[in-house]
């Protein structure tokens, strides 16, 4: 292992630990806070995988979110399935999704692949509406606790929620560590850096975007789906386009193309909402005002910075 | 002598605008073949054509025997053939290492032969002390060679290079043509080449392209003595 | 009603959505045919137009034309200013790069949304229509006494919505004449075919680009002020005129100005009338499926013939 390798491996090892003591020691506020976080920060590594290290802006991962957690949430409510089944059709659903999404959109590149995802998740939120009679519309649906019950764990207990929430962020971080030094995710970066040249070596790039595509879509269904199981509730404000607007928000605070950025930037930006909102109604405000002042001054957000200044070999 | 790569009729039509027409061009294996001509003869577009990054409008292209006419540019490339860019496009923001291990890793080989092969197209190319730089940091004159180590590190049958010795030092345009030495025989060469000097040196067959078409073919010296030729194109070079 | 006088009053209904959309849209392709960017804020601009008409409308007070009249002066211009200004503070820092200008007009899309919520409030607030007067419309049927002409019930329209219509069309008319016709339009036209070209023959392309994007911003300003007395200002009006003008611009083609207003003209009428068959929700889903899939197979647009 070289001296590099053992650095990431220390910083990133060291978040998780840092994580896992952390549920012993905070306010129960902070605590509750945590754990969705991590949910969210598993969103957007997904995000991260598309957008920061294949380069794809997608304006559509609501869809994929809400994927998983109406195919788990449904699954629930009206197929009489049990959490770890459900969580599983959350996940697959996610995957279709993603790879017919993938399948069309990947046929146009640049702003025509933006508007595109942004169309198709439109539709996808504008069907959950529709067919209001299972999905509740709007309105959403509360998982109870008695379907909340992972293998005799209960999801709803703020302990069990705590871990279940970190256990899936650490599968999340670790997955997208290994895959982004691994030769694949070398050759995303790569595309990212320059996709002619890429298919000049002989990789099939579609194929590489494709599959990229469809492991972001697949970690963001995951989290969608958790995120329902963990906290109760089902709704359609989910697949709107302000969820897919937030993990690009997330992204890039933290540092597109990094593997801490997600975390690091849905960290900030919840608590940044957070304390604003006990201002004023009017807290996408400050979502407004971070997305420009960071496209106009910091493109390359918080780890970014300190990759550009400090540590050249963070993945 | 056998021909790795021949085209026959290869043409294309740009909105109405002929940029090669009904080109037939054979690549004996082993040869350095260089192709030349003014500025807008359609090099450049010939060798898109071959190497699958432009689609002919007519014609077709042959490697190894095989039609490749309709392969992707990726699949002719897993057969053996690479292409280094006129306009150096090496990944700015990866390492020269990872830039080389890129090229060689596009190759079904493993392991421990990456690191050899990306070591030995570094030494080639001498940048071997620069590995660990981010590649967007190099001087022009070295992300042309870095471009080269690239084409090198794929070990292809056929290896194309559009002007490498462009905005090259003296020296190394020297051991540039000492590099291509070194591949006669084995690797099959297809040089687009401006500098007059490298192709009388390195250069065993010659085509000349002028208004798409091919004005010539020969040895160098055959070339060299051609009017049609000095009028085309030498005359005015 | 029978179904002939109601799909005459729904083409009429259609027709005033056609007619804000188009000025809507204009804007919005205006924007992209010369500045090659995607303004996601756009549907801000037409509900701020909406917004400011109210607050202008009742600062003035007296009677309502007076009041809309100045709504209709000071509101768009008002916009454009700001939209000018927002290219010049930020879209010009970012040099019009087209994904991160889409980036920073979803940021600018919620500054704009939340400081009306802030400011404005939640409340939807009506404007008066200068002149509303009711227009009941004939309908002529085949009966046994032969052909007859008579008034069904419920088949009227007001004065104030033929007036938008004809409004709509002498801006569009202006806006043509604006770049077919002047010096300022023959800059556009120069930048938006050749920007380095435009630079290099001393065109000021950064004010074209604040002009145009002002020009952009003020036409969906004045088309929200037009129909704020038929619909209600609101802070999150800006959705739907967004994803409109966004229907309609892909599928006229990108940035052609012509393919914008036919393609207006065909949604405009086709939401009226499709809404009589088929519920909203699901009106929407399809037309969000034809924009996704006419980018993806038809990137030119429907009507489109040249590239984008």
């Amino acid at each position: 292992m070289s001296r590099d390798t053992a650095r990431i491996l220390a910083l990133h090892g060291g978040l998780l630990v840092l994580l896992f003591v952390a549920q012993f020691v905070l306010p129960a506020y902070h605590h509750g806070n945590l754990a969705r976080i991590m949910v969210l920060a598993s969103y957007a590594i997904g995000y991260n995988i598309l957008f920061g290290y294949t380069g794809l802006l997608s304006l559509g991962h609501a869809l994929f979110f809400a994927a998983g957690m109406y195919g788990m949430g449904l699954g629930i409510q009206h197929g009489g399935l049990s959490p770890a089944p459900a969580l599983l059709a959350g996940v697959v659903a996610g995957a279709v999704v993603s790879g017919a999404l993938a399948l069309l959109a990947l046929r146009t590149t640049g702003v025509a692949f933006m508007i595109v995802t942004l169309m198709f998740a439109q539709a996808g939120y504008l069907t959950i509406l529709y067919f209001g009679d299972y999905t509740r519309g709007d309105e959403g649906f509360v998982l109870q606790t008695a379907q909340r019950m992972l293998w005799g764990i209960d999801l709803s207990d703020p302990t069990n929620r705590y871990f279940a929430a970190f256990t899936l962020f650490a599968l999340c971080l670790c997955l997208s560590l290994w895959l982004v030094r691994a030769p694949f995710g070398r050759v995303l970066v790569a595309i990212r850096e320059n996709e002619d040249r890429v298919q000049m070596l002989g990789y099939d790039t579609h194929a590489h975007k494709l599959a990229a595509m469809v492991i972001s879509g697949t970690i963001s269904a995951a989290a969608g789906a958790a995120y329902g199981l963990l906290f109760g509730y089902v709704g359609a404000s989910f697949g709107s386009v302000q969820y897919s607007i937030l993990p690009l928000l997330w992204v890039l605070l933290g540092g597109a193309g990094t593997v801490l950025g997600p975390f690091i930037g849905a960290l900030f930006m919840f608590y940044l909402i957070d304390l604003s909102s006990g201002l004023t109604a009017a807290y996408m405000l400050i979502a407004g005002v971070v997305l420009v002042v960071l496209t106009l001054f910091a493109p390359q957000g918080l780890v970014g910075e300190l990759r550009r200044r400090f540590w050249k070999g963070l993945p | 002598m056998t021909v790795l790569l021949s085209t026959r009729g290869l043409t294309k039509r740009f909105d109405g605008l002929l940029a090669v027409s009904d080109v037939d061009l054979d690549l004996t294996a082993g040869d350095v073949h260089a192709l030349i001509g003014p500025n807008g003869a359609g090099k450049t577009t010939l060798v898109g054509m071959i190497c699958g990054r432009i689609a002919p409008t007519a014609g077709s292209v042959t490697f190894d025997g095989r039609d490749i006419t309709t392969l992707p540019a990726h699949k002719r490339i897993g057969l053996g053939m690479a292409y280094t860019f006129q306009i150096t496009s090496v990944f700015a923001g990866l390492s020269v290492r990872e830039n080389v291990a890129l090229a060689a890793r596009g190759q079904p080989v493993q392991g421990d032969q990456v690191d050899r092969a990306v070591c030995a197209a570094l030494d080639k190319v001498g940048l071997s002390d620069r590995a660990q730089e981010v590649a967007g940091n190099l001087s022009y004159g070295h992300q042309r060679l870095l471009e080269i180590a690239m084409g090198l590190a794929q070990a292809p049958r056929l290896l194309i290079l559009d002007e490498p010795t462009q905005g090259l030092s003296d020296g190394e345009i020297a051991r540039f043509t000492a590099l291509i030495e070194g591949l006669r025989g084995h690797t099959t060469v297809l040089l687009i080449e401006h500098n007059m000097r490298v192709v009388w040196e390195v250069a065993d067959r010659v085509t000349v392209l002028n208004f798409g078409e091919v004005l010539a073919e020969g040895t160098p010296e055959d070339i060299h003595e051609n009017r049609a030729v000095q009028a085309a194109y030498l005359g005015t070079g | 009603m029978e179904i002939g006088p109601y799909i005459l009053l729904a083409s009429l209904e259609g027709a005033v959505t056609a007619a804000v959309l188009a000025l809507t849209a204009v804007g919005l392709s205006l924007v992209f045919g010369v500045m090659r960017v995607v303004n996601i804020a756009h549907g801000e601009f037409f509900m701020l137009g909406a917004v400011l008409a109210w607050w202008v409308a009742n600062t003035v007070g007296g009677h309502p034309a007076i009041g809309f009249a100045a709504a209709l002066i000071v509101a768009p211009v008002l916009v454009g200013v700001l939209a000018a200004l927002a290219d010049m503070t930020i879209l010009k820092r970012l040099n019009y790069d087209p994904e991160r200008t889409i980036v920073a007009t979803i940021g600018l899309l919620y500054i704009l949304q939340q400081l009306t919520l802030m400011t404005y409030g939640p409340d939807a607030r009506p404007v008066e229509a200068p002149f509303n007067q009711r227009i009941a419309l004939p309908w002529i049927e085949h009966t046994e006494a032969g052909w007859q002409m008579y008034y069904p019930w419920g088949l009227s329209t007001t004065s104030y919505k033929l007036a938008v219509i004809g409004a709509a069309a002498a801006v569009l008319a202006g806006v043509w004449a604006m770049m077919a016709r002047t010096r300022i339009g023959l800059l556009m036209r120069a930048t938006q075919a050749d920007r380095e070209m435009a630079l290099a023959f001393g065109i000021p392309v950064e004010k074209v680009y604040a002009l145009v994007f002002g020009i952009g911003a003020g036409l969906a300003a004045l088309a929200a002020v037009l129909i704020v007395p038929i619909q209600q200002a609101h802070y999150l009006m800006g959705a739907d005129p967004l994803l409109l003008s966004f229907i309609v611009v892909i599928i006229g083609g990108l940035g052609s100005l012509p393919g914008t207003v036919v393609a207006a003209l065909l949604i405009g009428l086709s939401d009226g009338i499709i809404s009589v068959f088929f519920s909203p929700t699901l009106a929407k889903i399809l037309a969000t499926l034809l924009v996704g899939l006419v980018l993806v197979f038809r990137p030119r647009g429907l009507f489109g013939t040249r590239a984008p």
